[in-house]
């Protein structure tokens, strides 16, 4: 199996917070790769410094080998990475027609049927085709943010938080989805709901204080009480 | 029906008004146009707006004079608009995007230097504008006359807000910008090279700033380096009440403020002055995100 996306040592600053301190991470090929930590251990920020959102000041990261680190985000977008904000990013004033249309680069036979294909995924979207994104559930927002992550023949999506806020029944269905992408894309996942990432997950990164204190095969962690415990507060 | 002023019917002044303000209304609402899509979009106060305004009207009237034709003078106008707008983009505006006391403090110098630019090349005093023989004089219809020109300015305001809502609402240039406006970080994440689509609505938004100085010079006759910040501050006066970012509501707001003027000059002509103010008072009171401003906040 290929390593897609490697962080080596990646520091990132916000203003003059100094965020991530030294994260490692692996993500691989038709892999569900989880981070995971408590709140604010830097989770998000490490998805954005791959976006290029809030870029690494030292480290490396590659996606399919190469560098990517001093790419503007448009490009990292560009090669293949798809992005589900943890706020999941809906043009509000925009219909879910244009919110698809404006992610969309191209509009040849293959994207229309990855539109077709995630339409089916979530058929709540194909219902409210035509409804402004402001107005739509929380459950139906993160459907559209993860659909529109997923039209471009993205290689890897990174998603972040995607159960926050959502009733459990629209967590069950969201989780139905991602299991559902990977059969066509990569993904990594940010995650607090340890029960839905140790569902979906196949790896993990443990992240604390802004570093990589632990990584592994998910099915180990999840027996593995003491690492469950100190670092993200279960077990 | 007689009205209290002059000898001209009730029908006669109301048909005057209105044309009179629609015209100076559309022309406030080219200049605010720009204006609110670079605010909207950029989240850049460009203060130097009036500048291009200015400027366009000196170009296109020079272009006109010179060529002896008002179209070619129009596309002179835009032209240099865009021309001047892509440079402020590039170096004026760039360095300070993110930063609201910078970018009033330099664009604020720009259009000075703009100003002062004018005054230098063409001197201090103003220059007289023909209006084009085919625009000049006017209609009657009935009791009712009609200067052709101010129709010729409302036709010509309808005409480029017409294509502007097309190219917003229908194109995927447009959906583009509209994305942009409301969340730039989640446009890039998309693929969108949002720079560079910050650099073509600016060079618009200049241009239609130098058409709104072109096609104001036949109106008020004369042109003048200081009829920049005149315009300008009715400009930002309109983008405030209008909403941010929204280009219907510059329009609704242009053509309020250019009715009030108008009424107000010739009802109460000591007020003509401060009803915008009085305007935009009200509609911050009551609606401080303006009329019609985009949801630029993320869901949740």
């Amino acid at each position: 199996m290929n390593t897609l996306l490697k962080l080596n040592d990646v520091h990132t600053y916000i203003g003059q917070y100094h965020i991530l301190q030294g994260i490692n991470f692996e993500a691989m090929e038709g892999q569900v790769s989880v981070l995971l930590g408590r709140n604010g251990a830097g989770k998000t920020t490490t998805l954005k410094t791959i976006m290029g959102l809030t870029p690494a000041s030292k480290g490396e990261v590659e996606f399919r080998a190469h560098s990517i680190k001093k790419n503007p985000t448009y490009k990292v977008a560009k090669l293949g990475i798809g992005y589900v904000p943890e706020n999941q990013g809906i043009f509000a004033d925009l219909t879910v027609e244009e919110n698809m249309k404006v992610a969309m680069r191209k509009e040849d036979t293959a994207t229309l049927e990855r539109q077709n294909y995630v339409l089916e995924l979530f058929p709540d979207l194909k219902k409210f085709w035509k409804k402004a994104g402001g107005h739509l559930s929380g459950g139906q927002k993160q459907m559209l943010s993860m659909a529109r992550a997923f039209i471009n023949d993205s290689k890897l999506i990174l998603i972040d938080e995607p159960s926050k806020g959502l009733a459990p029944i629209v967590v069950e269905k969201v989780m139905e989805a991602i299991v559902e992408m990977k059969k066509q894309t990569s993904i990594v996942l940010v995650e607090q709901n340890f029960m839905m990432a140790s569902q979906i997950g196949d790896t993990y990164t443990l992240i604390d204080d802004g570093r990589t204190v632990h990584s592994g095969k998910m099915k180990d962690l999840i027996h593995h009480e003491e690492l469950k415990r100190k670092y993200l507060g279960i077990g | 029906m007689e009205s209290d002023k002059g000898g001209c019917t009730f029908l006669e002044l109301l048909v005057n008004l209105v044309i009179n303000g629609l015209a100076t209304g559309m022309l406030i609402f080219l200049l605010a146009a720009g204006l609110t899509l670079i605010f909207g979009l950029m989240d850049v106060l460009n203060f130097a707006h009036g500048g291009l305004f200015v400027w366009g009207a000196y170009a296109g009237i020079f272009t006109y004079m010179f060529t002896e034709s008002f179209l070619i003078g129009i596309v002179g106008a835009i032209v240099t608009g865009a021309l001047l707008g892509l440079i402020t983009e590039k170096l004026i505006i760039t360095p300070v995007y993110g930063n609201h006391i910078q970018q009033i403090l330099i664009t604020l110098g720009l259009m000075l230097v703009l100003q002062e630019m004018i005054k230098v090349a063409f001197g201090p005093n103003g220059v007289a504008v023909k209006t084009p023989s085919y625009l000049a004089g006017s209609w009657e219809i009935g009791d009712v006359i009609i200067i052709k020109y101010r129709l010729f300015i409302i036709v010509v305001g309808f005409i480029i807000f017409g294509i502007f809502q097309y190219t917003l609402k229908k194109t995927k240039v447009g959906l583009i910008v509209r994305a942009g406006v409301q969340d730039k970080e989640m446009a890039q994440a998309l693929g969108i090279h949002i720079k560079q689509v910050f650099l073509y609505v600016f060079m618009v938004g200049a241009a239609l700033a130098a058409l709104s100085g072109m096609l104001m010079a036949p109106y008020s006759g004369v042109i003048y380096a200081e009829m920049g910040m005149e315009y300008a501050i009715l400009g930002f006066i309109v983008v405030v009440i209008g909403g941010m970012g929204s280009f219907s509501g510059s329009l609704l707001a242009a053509i309020l403020v250019g009715l009030a003027g108008s009424f107000m000059a010739y009802y109460v002509p000591v007020l003509s002055l401060a009803v915008n103010m009085i305007l935009m008072a009200i509609v911050l009171i009551f609606r401080p995100q303006g009329l019609f401003a985009m949801r630029k906040e993320r869901s949740t």
